[in-house]
């Protein structure tokens, strides 16, 4: 059923959060993996009702509170990966990864305030170091072919495209050697 | 309105389906259910087109199930066109488990090559 495709071999040492950093705009950010901290999930619906609808992709982030609630009680849950940018106490940007039969399905959202000022890469860099650090070996992705920025930093940390086909492009990433390799 | 609503077997054609009849149902629709060949679906034609049956007589409506051969897409387009339908009814595509939404290649093609207008249930 599941027939996609991944690199051979798996990609660069990524470092695992926390990650200080000061982005291009100077400001000081922080990425920290996700560990149910109280006010967190509430940071996070405040960055998500004042995202931007049109950067929305495939339906996600959701609009609305009610949903947004829904869709994160389901993301943040304990099989999945998730580590979020700071600034300071406001949430900047969100990374997630959702586990799907034998890999992990990502997702990357930064907030309008903070997009293009580098954040995205060491979000997403953050995320794969978490990753690997649980030791998640397939990950993969669907993304807008129009989106050339976000194709583009995808493929320059080494994901492939994996399925082509479809209205979005697919990509696929291998974290960690898997323990059956001979 | 005359509907037809095509279905292959997966789980957004078959909300498809329910949603297409109970809208039928009220609203009157003279509605055809074209039974196409998804590859990618796993449930047999046969299965679904019993599925399609009851889902009419539970509705307790009058509509016409059909097997449409070959590629799905330009199928439900040319007959769709060619009968004078009103509406193509779809599914609304698959949620992953992120909860992105991707719709299918039949979706796809009808949606770019249909005169016809489309409706896709979420």
């Amino acid at each position: 059923m599941n027939d996609r495709r991944y690199p051979e071999t798996a990609a660069e040492r990524f470092e695992p959060p926390p990650i200080a950093f000061t982005d291009r705009e100077d400001r000081e950010v922080e990425i920290r993996a996700y560990d149910g901290a109280e006010g967190t999930e509430e940071a996070l619906v405040a960055m998500y009702t004042a995202f931007d609808p049109s950067d929305r992709a495939q339906g996600i982030p959701p609009g609305g509170e009610t949903r947004i609630r829904t869709w994160l009680e389901a993301i943040l849950t304990d099989d999945c990966l998730n580590v979020v940018a700071w600034c300071d106490d406001e949430v900047a940007g969100h990374a997630t990864l959702v586990p799907d039969d034998d890999a992990y399905e990502l997702a990357i959202f930064v907030h309008q305030t903070y997009q293009e000022a580098g954040i995205g890469t060491r979000l997403i860099r953050g995320l794969l170091g978490h990753g690997q650090a649980e030791g998640v070996e397939k990950v993969w992705l669907t993304v807008e072919r129009w989106n050339r920025a976000a194709v583009s930093l995808y493929e320059k940390i080494g994901f492939e495209t994996s399925n082509a086909e479809s209205f979005e492009l697919e990509m696929a990433l291998r974290l960690n050697e898997s323990a059956d390799e001979e | 309105m005359k509907v037809l609503c095509g279905i292959g077997g997966s789980d957004d054609s078959l909300r498809a389906l329910e949603r297409t009849v109970d809208r039928a149902a009220v609203a009157g629709d003279e509605l055809t259910v074209a039974v196409v060949e998804n590859p990618n679906s796993e449930v047999a034609v046969e299965e679904v087109t019993k599925r399609a049956e009851e889902a009419i007589a539970d509705a307790g409506i009058d509509a016409e199930v059909r097997h449409l051969e070959g590629d799905p897409g330009s199928r439900l387009v040319d007959v769709a066109e060619r009968e004078g339908f009103d509406e193509i009814v779809l599914g609304g595509g698959q949620t992953s488990p992120m909860g992105k939404i991707t719709i299918g290649p039949i979706a796809e093609f009808v949606l770019l090559n249909s005169m016809t207008s489309v409706t896709l249930v979420r």
